[in-house]
């Protein structure tokens, strides 16, 4: 019986190391840069289960600080970054990373069309998961006050003006308005929502300082006044930390963030149960949710040798093959692999996609625009100067960069 | 000395300057004058999860070409140098031939990166450097007369601030002053008013940031007076209080003409940092209401699209500020050593 019981362990270990084995052997070095989040880290854990070759993973919020810097040498020291459709923009612009056609023919059968990002007829990306910002909300608030979740960020201040009218809160609103990256992300979510275009046509030449600017401008005013007064200096985490608190009954938030945001420790029962989710709310009269969509992939750097793009390509196709899907796994993201199915938290994301939002542009100097509204609408957050003062300032200071990297003339 | 003794002699120190200070400059001002290619663009079908759109993308291979052809990027002059994020030049003379008065031209000057920066900046250096000083040689005249067994644990907690890391310091302190945290709520009851916030107001980040300066930099000072302080004549000192001097006398015409040589060294090493601010910004959270030229350095390496040319180009800017605002000390020393030899 004892020997009988051994020999079945061994077996059966046997057998799960040959199929380990199997499902993912390669022949060089792994080295991915990536952010931090929980799926992203258990796509990194996913590579690291090869063997054959060393995998190393550096998965940190300050990626992007560091991965184009990674993969400009040669030999690169990143063989992989994992990055959003608005960082991959910054490693295509500096060419540092490889098309995966071929690596796609050889190795890519498991992979849907859908997670293959082309770009002018090459593959440069694999993508894993989608994510959006949306609606998180406190329905139990919202039933003491007699309201539906808003659809419109018109609804949410009429809203935010009953929870504050009837005592429940003082600043109802929560918004990643951190000054920087947050409130120019704010920004672009309501100034597509509102119709808006970034760039004249078929130009770098900016164009923000028109009517459906001053209109995002004004709506993100008007709901600051129903936020903690430091809202200039909340990121994600510290507007979490405010819905967790019990402080903010309506929030704009990644989905990314909406599965674990009441899962941390001190977090109220009520606060807890009144939790609900809803798709991307529209703006100004506009058809187009005031959102953008996301998706999250991996890249293979071009400075390497074939057999370590190789190894790095089996070794990220393994972390996303269909079998990673369990009951944790599938909570972590809205994704994009065969046969996921949407947890409830994953809503908000699926209703974003469905109501045509569009897509965060790919656009070269994107970025620019983005980093330039960052420094220049605090001023306006905090009146010190007008709408339009502060867009024409955003404008200019773009200008200023897009000429500097050879952008505008 | 002979002068091949003195050559074998300064040869470490000498290359390890032309490494890590010369050459570091000299790329720095290269790196300023030149931007990188023109960028050719191309229209492409993109596709992803959210299906095909037509975008505007790098043409990579005419883009190598150009690189390959002119691997520093094209040469531009002082072009950077003037441009709206920095010197603004062409912004500053619109702004003086369309405002009529003082008011409104400082007004449109202060919505330029680079003067509001130096605003804060030159504010910051100046308020906080006095006010060290001060605290400092106050903090170290009082250690200096306390019983020898109370000395060194004194000592070692005014050591603190500066053994604490700039970023960590001012985080925790930033916590603390949130309109919910202990400082924060102390201070709303002072001034009995619950909707008080300090991150809120612009001039009230500026006091916190300037208090923070001061509390991080002042134990330097103590440290360097406090040594100074064990060099201090005892007869001079002895023979001042035979004739009758006040402990504040004693302190003002004896101790601070004693340690005055020290006082331009901690002006000289606290001008240079304090020009340079960054850490409290960052960890404060407060570039909303106050950006240094360090912070904007730091903005343009740190966005999606570095900036390198623009960075450069502020770092040499803020070399030239820390010359000039240190000119006249070092100007000082030098006629003083000239004057001893």
């Amino acid at each position: 019986m004892g020997i009988m019981k051994n020999l079945m362990a061994a077996t059966a270990l046997a057998t799960i190391s040959a199929s380990a084995a199997l499902a993912c052997d390669i022949s060089a070095r792994v080295n991915i840069v990536g952010n931090e989040f929980p799926a992203i880290q258990t796509v990194g854990a996913g590579a690291q289960e090869c063997s054959g070759g060393e995998v190393k993973t550096n998965l940190t919020a300050d990626h992007q600080k560091i991965n184009l810097a990674g993969m400009q040498g040669n030999p690169a020291e990143y063989t992989s970054a994992i990055v959003a459709n608005s960082s991959i923009v910054n490693l295509m612009n500096e060419d540092v990373i490889r098309p995966l056609d071929d690596l796609v023919a050889k190795h890519g059968a498991d992979l849907k069309k859908n997670q293959l990002i082309t770009i002018n007829g090459k593959i440069m990306a694999v993508a894993f998961m989608a994510n959006a910002q949306h609606l998180v909300y406190r329905k139990d608030v919202l039933e003491k006050i007699g309201m539906d979740a808003p659809a419109t960020y018109e609804d949410m201040l009429a809203a935010a003006a009953k929870i504050r009218e009837m005592g429940i809160m003082e600043n109802p609103i929560g918004g990643a308005y951190k000054a920087g990256w947050n409130l120019a992300q704010e920004f672009n979510n309501m100034y597509i929502g509102a119709g808006g275009k970034f760039f004249k046509d078929g130009s770098a030449e900016a164009s923000i300082n028109n009517a459906q600017g001053v209109a995002a401008l004004n709506m993100m005013k008007s709901l600051s006044e129903y936020m903690n007064p430091d809202f200039l200096t909340h990121d994600s985490n510290a507007t979490n930390a405010e819905y967790r608190a019990g402080n903010v009954a309506l929030m704009n938030m990644w989905g990314s963030r909406a599965a674990t945001l009441t899962d941390a420790d001190g977090v109220s029962q009520e606060v807890k149960d009144g939790m609900a989710i809803a798709g991307p709310m529209t703006v100004a009269g506009g058809s187009t949710p005031a959102t953008t969509l996301w998706w999250d992939g991996w890249t293979v750097a071009k400075n390497i040798s074939d057999a370590e793009a190789e190894a790095t390509f089996i070794a990220l196709t393994h972390a996303i093959r269909p079998e990673m899907l369990n009951d944790k796994t599938s909570t972590e993201a809205v994704w994009l692999i065969d046969g996921y199915t949407p947890t409830p938290a994953a809503t908000g994301v699926f209703a974003a996609a469905q109501s045509g939002s569009v897509p965060y542009p790919m656009l070269p100097y994107q970025g620019l625009l983005h980093t330039a509204l960052g420094a220049e609408l605090s001023d306006f957050m905090q009146g010190k100067e007008s709408a339009e003062q502060a867009l024409a300032d955003a404008e200019a200071a773009y200008t200023a960069a897009a000429k500097e990297s050879g952008f505008l003339k | 000395m002979r002068h091949s003794t003195f050559f074998w002699f300064f040869l470490p120190t000498g290359l390890a300057m032309l490494l890590f200070i010369a050459f570091p400059i000299v790329s720095v001002i290269s790196q300023s004058v030149f931007t990188p290619h023109e960028a050719v663009f191309v229209e492409s079908e993109n596709c992803g999860p959210f299906g095909c759109t037509t975008e505007t993308t790098i043409d990579q291979d005419a883009t190598a070409a150009l690189r390959e052809a002119k691997p520093l990027g094209q040469f531009v002059g002082l072009q950077i140098y003037l441009d709206r994020g920095h010197l603004a030049t062409s912004e500053v003379a619109a702004a003086w031939r369309s405002t009529d008065s003082m008011g409104a031209f400082f007004k449109t000057i202060n919505n330029l990166p680079f003067y509001r920066a130096m605003g804060f900046t030159l504010t910051y250096t100046f308020t906080v450097t006095p006010l060290l000083i001060i605290l400092g040689f106050a903090i170290a005249v009082a250690v200096n007369s306390l019983h020898r067994h109370l000395k060194g644990l004194v000592i070692f907690f005014s050591l603190l601030p500066m053994i604490v890391t700039p970023l960590i310091g001012s985080l925790i302190l930033f916590w603390m002053v949130d309109s919910r945290g202990v400082l924060g709520n102390f201070l709303q009851w002072m001034a009995d008013d619950p909707d008080l916030s300090l991150k809120a107001s612009t001039g009230l980040t500026w006091i916190m940031l300037i208090v923070y300066g001061v509390w991080h930099s002042a134990p330097f000072a103590f440290v360097v007076f406090y040594a100074g302080l064990q060099t201090l004549p005892q007869d001079t000192l002895e023979s001042s209080r035979i004739d009758g001097a006040t402990r504040w006398q004693q302190i003002r015409y004896v101790v601070i003409p004693h340690i005055m040589p020290l006082v331009t060294f901690v002006a000289l090493i606290q001008i240079m940092d304090n020009f340079r601010v960054l850490e409290p910004i960052i960890g404060f959270n407060a570039e909303a209401h106050a950006r240094s030229l360090s912070w904007i350095i730091l903005n343009d390496l740190n966005g999606e699209t570095q900036l390198l040319s623009s960075a450069a180009t502020t770092s040499v800017l803020t070399i030239l500020g820390v010359s000039i605002l240190l000119s006249p000390v070092l100007v000082r020393t030098w006629r003083d050593f000239n004057s001893k030899a």
